[in-house]
């Protein structure tokens, strides 16, 4: 068993792997809690498929790709909230109109400016063939993101739970909600490598999800999400290399897994086990 | 005083509310009565600045009102909330004391005795590590009233706080804006469907877009302002029928 365990670890891209897999499966749940409270998570989805343009923009420039995958999905953010406050379209319609647009002149920019983008691996991932500056980024980007979390707690608390209560006394909501959508998409940015644009809302949704079902605090659910995504992420690197399975879709998988079994077992909400209501 | 002078609000082109004017001294309990869609809920949230005013201005000690949001506590429609949220009652509670206690700072214990004392006021106390969506819709609308009391704001402003609760919790509403009213506080209170509690108000706001009426409740509400607040388009409203011994 230990074995089993270690013999991966003589090779760099595995040890590369499971670390950023780690950090992913950590950042990803504990911004993910915020999108889901707020019936948001289809923007993490959004934001992901935002950053293609930006993304080929950097490549064709030769500037760093979080510069451009940032303006992406900024603007992406953005250009839905404008709508939305310009015309009676509501939310889910115009996400699927910018997500798709996005998407769509992000490979149309990827094809005109001959970018040398591995689109492959933006749309899927590669864990697998993360470099150590991949590495640096996602861990420079999860300080970042958990420690904004950690100062602004209360205040994000807040306006989460209750948007115009906050503003009634006098929040500024408005920073509070751009700074949010920032850290959803240096999250985004951060986790690209390893599970690529498509699935990254997976990793965003799937371990708060399952930790929603287990807990009754937001703290807890941060928590919770950390620990079931950390260990998605590991036992998908794992299966990836013994099975030889694509490791994006791996990790996804085993997350997924996860929430039925949560979902089936919860002790205070499980289909099976919570507790029978009296007729 | 707080002072609500000549507001209109227009919402993407439909009409909201117009030239509504009045004044509430404190240790005064306001009721807003008026049909659905009448704008009880938009009044409150245009004189808190939550949506824009196409015209008028909402003064409290002279100044804007939305300049000095900490003085106001605001209890939402239950609406606007949702209960699945994962969180305890504790911690909404301590909601209250955000903007007190400022950004980077955690709540010491002279903060904890506050949310303490106010969930102890409204009976909810032995629920406080409950989760929220765990209590019935009276049990709700205490924890927002406790969240009210911690604010220690000298405004209050309740949006439909009867709709969905029980007998005992809104014996505890009333309780609790008679302490907020001796300790000189400032109450608005909106709610379609007052029933026999209506006496219980000092003063009542009868609204339909336009203030239609406003005095004590038995002067407010005689046959022809009902008429003309439930029954669609009759006469307009002009500024003489609003004045009222209260405006200043």
């Amino acid at each position: 068993m230990l074995h089993w365990l270690l013999d991966p670890l003589n090779y760099e891209f595995m040890r590369n792997a499971l670390t950023i897999g780690l950090l992913v499966g950590i950042l990803c749940p504990v911004m993910g809690t915020y999108l889901i409270v707020q019936r948001m998570a289809m923007l993490g989805d959004v934001i992901a498929h935002c950053v293609l343009p930006g993304l080929s923009i950097s490549f064709f420039l030769g500037i760093d790709i979080l510069i451009g995958a940032f303006g992406g999905g900024i603007l992406g953010a953005l250009f839905i909230t404008w709508v939305r406050s310009q015309s009676r379209v509501k939310a889910d319609a115009a996400m699927a109109l910018t997500f798709s647009s996005f998407f769509a002149l992000g490979i149309t920019l990827i094809s005109v400016l001959r970018s040398r983008v591995d689109l492959d691996g933006l749309l899927f991932g590669d864990i697998l063939g993360v470099s150590p500056i991949d590495i640096l980024r996602t861990a420079i980007i999860a300080v970042l993101v958990l420690a904004a979390i950690k100062i602004f707690y209360k205040e994000l608390l807040f306006y989460t739970f209750d948007r115009v209560g906050a503003q009634a006394m006098g929040l500024p909501v408005d920073v509070i909600y751009l700074g949010l959508m920032a850290a959803t998409t240096l999250t985004i940015i951060a986790s690209m490598q390893a599970v690529g644009v498509i699935l990254v809302i997976a990793m965003l949704v799937g371990p708060a999800l399952t930790a929603y079902l287990l807990v009754k605090e937001l703290h807890q659910m941060m928590l919770g999400g950390a620990v079931i995504g950390a260990l998605a992420s590991l036992i998908g690197v794992y299966l990836s290399y013994y099975f030889n399975l694509p490791s994006g879709p791996a990790i996804v998988l085993v997350s997924s897994a996860l929430f039925v079994l949560a979902l089936l077992l919860s002790p205070s909400q499980g289909i099976l086990t919570r507790p029978k209501t009296q007729p | 005083m707080l002072e609500v002078q000549e507001l209109a609000v227009n919402y993407r082109g439909v009409l909201g509310l117009e030239a509504v004017s009045f004044a509430i001294a404190p240790g005064q309990l306001v009721g807003v009565i008026g049909p659905n869609g009448a704008g009880k809920s938009t009044l409150i949230k245009a004189m808190l600045g939550l949506i824009p005013l196409s015209h008028g201005i909402v003064r409290y000690c002279t100044c804007p009102l939305c300049q000095q949001l900490e003085r106001v506590a605001y209890v939402p429609q239950r609406s606007q909330i949702d209960w699945d949220y994962p969180i305890s009652v504790w911690n909404v509670v301590m909601m209250a004391r955000t903007r007190r206690l400022g950004w980077f700072r955690s709540p010491g214990r002279a903060t904890r005795e506050i949310v303490r004392a106010a969930l102890e006021r409204v009976d909810m106390l032995r629920f406080r590590h409950r989760r929220i969506g765990e209590l019935s819709g009276g049990q709700q609308q205490r924890v927002f009233l406790a969240r009210a009391l911690a604010q220690q704001a000298e405004i209050f402003l309740f949006d439909e706080p009867f709709t969905g609760v029980d007998k005992p919790t809104e014996a505890i509403l009333f309780e609790v804006f008679g302490e907020l009213k001796r300790q000189g506080k400032i109450l608005l209170v909106s709610s379609h469907d007052w029933g026999d509690s209506l006496n219980q108000v000092d003063r009542l706001l009868l609204l339909n877009q336009r203030l239609i009426a406003d005095g004590r409740p038995d002067q407010v509400m005689t046959p022809d302002n009902i008429h003309r607040a439930y029954c669609g388009t009759l006469a307009p409203a002009y500024p003489s029928d609003v004045e009222s011994p209260f405006f200043c």
